[in-house]
């Protein structure tokens, strides 16, 4: 078991950078999640961890080790693949033991590994079928099989629930999260679902153009978006974003207001001048309908989801506005709508982008 | 099965069959013609030729001209020479060809695409073009075998076998497979602790059954064929393949009958060997085991 540290990890291919130098540390038996949009490296960052690319510039090391330049077979590090990859013309048994058979166990500790992984993902009824008699999911338990048994230091997960429908995907999460909670592992998960991201992670690591972003927990992230971009991937449904104006500044707060919003004033924060443009972040379910308003619109959407209502209002201003409303709300499309929120919840991000 | 047929289903598949039967037909006259003809005297073969009766056994039919050839050629000889030199350099090509194309297709070395470039190029250059060079380049390398260190390959198996091991098609069907596979296969068996060498053995070959079958089926023929490259390099009847046998029965008067009986015995390990592999073929497309 160890903890990972990246310094100043590159990555290029030719003249392309697609990884820009990347610094993370990792501790020992952290569920750490890499979320962001396609092509934004994350899958490359992970399959650097496990020796499948080279590292361009940097330094990896799992545990006080260096491992830039070790063999993925020799890094402790076991992955599961989006496709699965297993071998076709291996039977279950023998695709989970196959890592064993290579490092020479004996056969009866390989069988007791063997029937202890099969035993934690309830598969022990397929262990003489061949992937292609396999569905899914089961294939997925499968492939996790072929990472337990070895034991390694640290798991690599890449997308490997987006192959499988809503409702499985569902309960593999649970599954993966359980077994992080049972092996203590050192877990290192690439997603794209940010849904994935918030649920199963310990720490967070949002990528963009291949440069990370934010690192944090679910809810630091959540609640304190470092700048636009982080805002606007995490949460569903997305981060409100208004652009407001300073219009007022005394020694401890600050009015801001525009043409959509009635004015606020809030505690004064640092690197903010009057008049200075911001972009203001709310989410959907800090909206509240409950008379008070702060913007309002007119609904252009409401989707009926039973315990909540979502709806889109377009503002005066001509933009549009996500609100989660508890229940189910009594409004019609066209009606207009006043929203409130709480001042101290909002985000503010400078004209860099950047959290303020 | 759907139980609204159109009408049109019936005829369609009617023609489809009658049009495969006359293609099967056209393929095989020229095969049964010659078995027909090796159980024939020679008269009544060539009298034969002039109607249907060409195709079919009839008249005075015995195993003469089989004895016939066996005692103006050493026909056994020629297809244990044959066998000898088609099995070890299909089987060493198998090897070798698969084991390049492994390099090509997974490997990341300097230049890899343009000496792929290069060998593929020379898939043009027809064999009678280097028969020559090649000639004069075997008649003098060194060879170490029962008689110690000697020079000059001529009059051996290996002068027909290793030029072959290697070849450039065989490398191409071989590179074109392996780069339809999946690449997580190789990465997820690097991961569980492979070398290189135990990917090729026990992932890429053993989901490789197809290629190898249709690079084993394709190499055999040419190698069974060979006719020029063993003229050339074989003076003695001692290591003459099958082909060059052929020469025996082109003498002033051709035997007609014994030539077929000859042509029909040297056709059946070639049959032998693809119905053999043809079940390996079928049997081994194998799932690749990735979720599309």
């Amino acid at each position: 078991m160890a903890g990972l540290s990246l310094t100043n990890i590159h990555k290029s291919y030719g003249k392309v950078d697609v990884i820009k130098g990347v610094d993370l540390t990792i501790e020992h038996g952290e569920f750490v999640v890499f979320v962001g949009p396609s092509g934004c490296g994350k899958s490359t960052l992970l399959r650097m961890i496990a020796g499948l690319e080279d590292i361009t510039e940097g330094e990896l090391k799992i545990g006080d080790r260096v491992v830039n330049q070790v063999q993925p077979r020799d890094r402790g590090v076991a992955m599961v693949f989006q496709s699965y990859a297993l071998y076709p013309h291996m039977t279950v048994y023998d695709n989970v033991g196959f890592g064993l058979l290579l490092a020479k166990t004996p056969k009866p500790e390989r069988d007791a590994k063997i029937m202890e992984a099969a035993r934690i993902l309830q598969m022990e009824h397929l262990l003489d079928r061949k992937p292609a008699q396999l569905s899914g999911g089961q294939r997925q338990r499968v492939a996790i099989g072929r990472a337990i048994v070895r034991k390694p230091d640290v798991f690599l997960f890449d997308e490997p629930l987006s192959n499988l429908d809503a409702s499985l995907r569902l309960d593999m999460r649970s599954e993966i999260s359980k077994l992080h909670n049972s092996l203590g592992a050192t877990m290192i998960y690439v997603t794209h679902d940010q849904v994935e991201a918030m649920t199963l992670a310990d720490k967070i690591v949002v990528l963009n153009g291949g440069v990370v972003q934010q690192v944090g927990s679910p809810l630091e992230l959540y609640h304190k978006p470092a700048n636009l971009f982080v805002a606007g991937f995490i949460g569903s449904p997305k981060m409100n974003l208004l652009p407001v104006k300073v219009t007022d500044l005394s020694a401890d707060t600050m009015t801001l207001a525009s043409e959509a919003l009635e004015p606020i004033t809030l505690p004064r924060r640092d690197g903010i001048g009057q008049g200075d443009s911001l972009t203001l972040g709310v989410r959907p379910h800090q909206l509240l309908k409950d008379g008070t308003k702060r913007i309002a619109g007119k609904v252009d959407l409401v989707e009926r989801l039973g315990n909540e209502t979502i709806i889109s209002a377009i503002l005066p201003s001509g933009e549009t506005v996500l609100a989660a409303l508890a229940g189910d709300v009594a409004i019609a499309l066209n009606d207009d709508i006043a929203l409130n929120f709480d001042p101290d919840e909002i985000c503010l991000f400078n004209a860099e982008g950047n959290a303020v | 099965m759907s139980a609204v047929i159109s009408p049109n289903t019936g005829v369609n598949t009617a023609l489809r069959y009658l049009l495969l039967v006359v293609f099967a037909l056209i393929f095989v006259f020229p095969i049964l013609f010659m078995v027909v003809s090796s159980f024939k005297p020679a008269q009544q073969l060539l009298r034969d030729t002039a109607s249907i009766a060409a195709f079919l056994p009839v008249g005075d039919l015995s195993f003469d001209n089989y004895a016939a050839a066996f005692r103006r050629a050493p026909v056994a000889l020629f297809i244990f020479n044959s066998v000898v030199i088609t099995v070890v350099t299909v089987a060493g090509a198998l090897f070798i060809c698969s084991m390049a194309a492994f390099s090509f297709a997974f490997l990341e070395f300097k230049g890899k695409e343009v000496v792929l470039a290069v060998l593929i190029a020379t898939l043009i250059v027809p064999f009678e073009t280097i028969a020559i060079p090649m000639l004069m380049l075997v008649n003098n390398l060194p060879w170490i075998g029962a008689g110690g260190l000697q020079f000059g390959w001529l009059n051996t198996y290996h002068v027909q076998i290793v030029p072959f091991l290697a070849d450039a098609l065989t490398i191409f069907l071989f590179v074109q497979y392996f780069r339809d596979l999946p690449r997580e296969l190789i990465e997820a068996a690097r991961l569980d602790g492979a070398t290189w060498f135990q990917v090729y053995t026990r992932v890429i070959v053993p989901i490789s059954g197809p290629v190898f079958a249709t690079a084993a089926i394709l190499k055999f023929l040419a190698m069974y064929n060979q006719y020029l490259w063993p003229l050339l390099v074989t003076q003695s009847e001692q290591y003459r393949p099958v082909m060059v046998g052929l020469q025996y029965f082109f003498q002033l008067n051709i035997a007609w009958g014994e030539v077929m009986a000859y042509l029909s015995i040297i056709t059946l390990p070639v049959l032998i060997f693809y119905l053999v592999l043809q079940r390996a073929f079928i049997s081994s497309i194998a799932s690749t085991g990735i979720k599309g």
